[in-house]
């Protein structure tokens, strides 16, 4: 066998159906092997698309994700979408073609230092450089990435250890003596945090996306009936409550919910599982839920008390946790609280001004309605992606999925493709801004000609929308350099052999939505929406929670 | 305060790149760090001396743990332990100064190691209040170069922090 056959081999071993991936000059053994293999290989059309394609693929399954690339730019090319996947946990195996060994170290065609570079962005990364080690770096790479907090791992693979022979051997369980992928929920910490628990009057959950990864989204529903206890979600977290829950506050930070931020405020106690403090989740961390104990639950040690101090803290997987948890507590009845929580929800709703201009809110409102609220959501990032946040109700994990930690623009589409060619038989939307979209176009390429019907919503308002807000608010309306000219979506739509449509008035959004859902092939829709809408309510940077605006 | 961590690593390429590059990255600041194989050939063992409260160095440990190739760390500030640097100093001497460097040197138990013309190379060892002592010491000959190691550290008495010792492993509990 060539170490590019038992790398396969070892794919398959892992349970690998589908790679997303681009050749080139250092990965042709590899995809030889590929050439008649039983796995589907997905051609996108720049390296950066693969890497978002599995990442979205992985989100939406759970299962690890896999992009392959050649070395040098191919490599280079992948380190925003591994990156991303790093700051969101999501399980990904990223295969790299590399300069042949002999060659390592000076400056051959194509060569770049892909683990050095990708060192601070991945859980672990391997250079094989020998033929023998294939099978057991597979292994173990497979092995890091979806266990404990999952996330990224790179497998460099040198030309010269691809072609070389060599036989497959099973490399038994992985033998990583510095990997304890999972804390052991220590008891006294579990108790510790159940009486913190029983003693809150005010108490409020506060969810993250390891909720999702975890598979806790049952648990967290049963401790939260369990305490009457509202719940609001991360914008990773969203998902793993159900958003039409009575219980349900939505997103907090930095454009939640005006209810969520000021339950946050008033509580006098935050759970907070599966979530990491991030700085557009507490605002001003020094005021952040000022008159709460803490009680944080999660998977990662290093978490703990890393942005804010903790009075009670559980290392461990959140559904063992919960689990263990929930039986300590005792029932608690609406009261006081719930009932103050229910006045803010009548007396600040989450709302826009309708009327006028085609409104972006309305786009993501008639997406929900005309698809039952059972699609399958990406974003790219900024306006569109906290619209879609805030106005799509998502009721099931792993339903809503955007780049959160890197925040990436032309995230949406290709994750978009990764999403459909998990989930074929469902509906998949890329909510877009004009703008994103741009940064990721040529994967409608790789939609059409993989028939992944992907529907892509652009929400079109000529701007770099959330960098213009930003500059309205903070920078005088000076605009610089955020206004777009943008080419003919319904012509580049149309090139790529898609369906393209425009619309700008509110009585024809659904109407086309319709259409879309119709329609076999994947749509690209341009929304000209009113142009200097703002996402509201906002938390300025650096501003406390309840100091919101809008 | 200075904590002196003794942390086991797998001895694989590009793990003292991983650990520096983790202190860098998340702003930790190393005083010392000094790496070498340990009894067992597939593991190094690296002494660093970090500079940082509780909360800093609770986040390094933590951080730390995180990485694949790191088995053990442990933070022997609190415990009784040996910790030595060596140190080498190139010192200006011409003929007349030899016999006063040859005699401080004898004081810290420091070594020549060479002799040069115009120049002696001495040799010292301990912690860093004598090897700081001893370079106070040969500053008015003139030093021309010095190096050192950085801390080296190992627990007192029977304890060890080997992999399979009975330091304190990777949770922070008695073996």
């Amino acid at each position: 066998m060539t170490g590019a056959e038992i790398l396969v081999k070892a794919l398959k071993e892992a349970g690998v159906d589908t790679i997303f991936g681009y050749p080139g000059g250092k990965v042709l053994a590899i995809y030889d092997a590929l050439y008649d293999a039983d796995i589907r290989h997905i051609l996108t059309r720049h390296e950066q698309g693969a890497a978002h394609a599995a990442d979205g693929y992985a989100r939406a399954s759970g299962r690890t994700g896999v992009c392959l690339a050649t070395s040098g730019p191919g490599a280079t090319n992948l380190v925003t979408g591994i990156a991303n996947a790093y700051m969101d946990s999501v399980p990904l195996v990223a295969i790299t073609g590399q300069a042949p060994t002999s060659l390592l170290g000076t400056d051959s065609f194509q060569e770049a230092d892909i683990t050095g570079i990708t060192l601070p962005i991945t859980k672990h990364n391997y250079l094989v450089k020998d033929v023998r080690d294939m099978a057991r770096t597979i292994k173990e790479a497979f092995y890091i990435a979806a266990t404990g907090r999952p996330g990224p791992v790179l497998v460099d693979i040198p030309a010269d250890v691809a072609g070389g022979a060599g036989e497959y051997a099973d490399p038994g369980e992985p033998r990583l003596p510095g990997y304890r992928p999972e804390p052991a929920i220590r008891e006294e910490d579990i108790r510790a945090a159940a009486r913190l628990i029983l003693a809150a009057e005010r108490p409020v959950i506060y969810a993250g996306g390891g909720v999702i990864t975890s598979g806790a989204a049952r648990e967290l529903l049963a401790l939260a009936e369990l305490l009457c206890a509202p719940v609001t979600t991360t914008l990773m977290g969203i998902g793993g409550f159900p958003g039409d829950h009575p219980l349900y506050l939505g997103m907090l930070g930095m454009h939640g919910t005006r209810y969520a931020n000021y339950a946050v405020t008033e509580c006098d106690l935050l759970i907070a599982v599966g979530a990491r403090f991030d700085d557009r989740v507490t605002g001003k961390v020094e005021t952040f839920a000022p008159e709460a104990k803490v009680v944080h639950i999660d998977i990662d040690p290093a978490e703990i008390g890393k942005n804010v101090r903790v009075d009670a803290a559980v290392a461990g997987d959140v559904k063992k946790v919960l689990r263990a948890l929930t039986p300590l507590l005792a029932a608690r009845v609406s009261g006081a609280w719930q009932e103050k929580i229910g006045r803010w929800k009548r007396e600040y709703p989450l709302e826009y001004e309708n009327g006028g201009k085609l409104k972006p809110q309305t786009v993501i409102r008639e997406i929900y309605r005309v698809t039952g609220g059972r699609a399958r959501i990406t974003t790219e990032v900024g306006q569109n992606q906290m619209w879609a946040a805030q106005y799509f109700t998502f009721t099931r994990p792993r339903s809503f999925i955007t780049s959160g930690g890197l925040g990436t623009m032309g995230f949406g589409l290709p994750a978009a493709i990764g999403v459909q060619a998990a989930c074929p038989d469902e509906t998949v939307f890329d909510i877009a801004g004009d703008g994103s979209i741009q940064m990721n176009i040529q994967e409608m390429m790789t939609a059409v000609d993989y028939d992944l019907p992907v529907k892509v919503a652009i929400i079109d308002n000529g701007y770099l929308g959330m960098v213009r807000q930003w500059q309205e608010l903070f920078y005088n309306r000076r605009y610089s350099h955020t206004e777009l000219a943008n080419p003919d979506f319904v012509k580049l739509a149309e090139a790529y052999g898609a369906a393209g449509v425009r619309v700008s008035k509110a009585a024809d959004v659904a109407g086309v939505l319709e259409e879309a859902l119709r329609t076999s092939g994947p749509v690209m829709m341009d929304f000209v929406v009113e142009r200097e809408e703002n996402v509201v309510p906002m938390v300025p940077p650096g501003a406390s929670l309840e100091e919101m605006i809008g | 305060m200075l904590h002196t961590l003794a942390v086991l690593v797998e001895n694989n390429p590009g793990v003292l790149a991983r650990v520096a590059g983790l202190f860098s990255r998340r702003g930790f600041n190393i005083d010392s760090l000094a790496v070498g194989t340990t009894e067992n050939p597939t593991i190094s063992r690296m002494t660093i001396v970090v500079e940082g409260d509780d909360q800093t160095l609770e986040q390094v440990e933590k951080q730390l743990h995180k990485l694949v190739d790191v088995i053990k760390i442990n933070d022997l500030t609190a415990e009784e332990y040996v910790g030595r640097e060596l140190v080498l100093i190139k010192v200006a001497a011409d003929p007349a100064a030899r016999g006063e460097i040859m005699q401080i040197a004898d004081v810290f138990r420091a070594r020549i190691v060479d002799l040069g013309r115009r120049t002696v190379t001495v040799e010292c060892t301990g912690d860093e209040r004598k090897v700081r002592a001893f370079e106070e010491s040969l500053r008015p000959f003139g030093i021309k170069e010095l190096v050192r190691t950085g801390r080296v550290a190992v627990l007192r008495g029977y304890r060890t922090t080997s992999a399979d010792g009975n330091g304190r492993n990777r949770k922070g509990e008695e073996d």
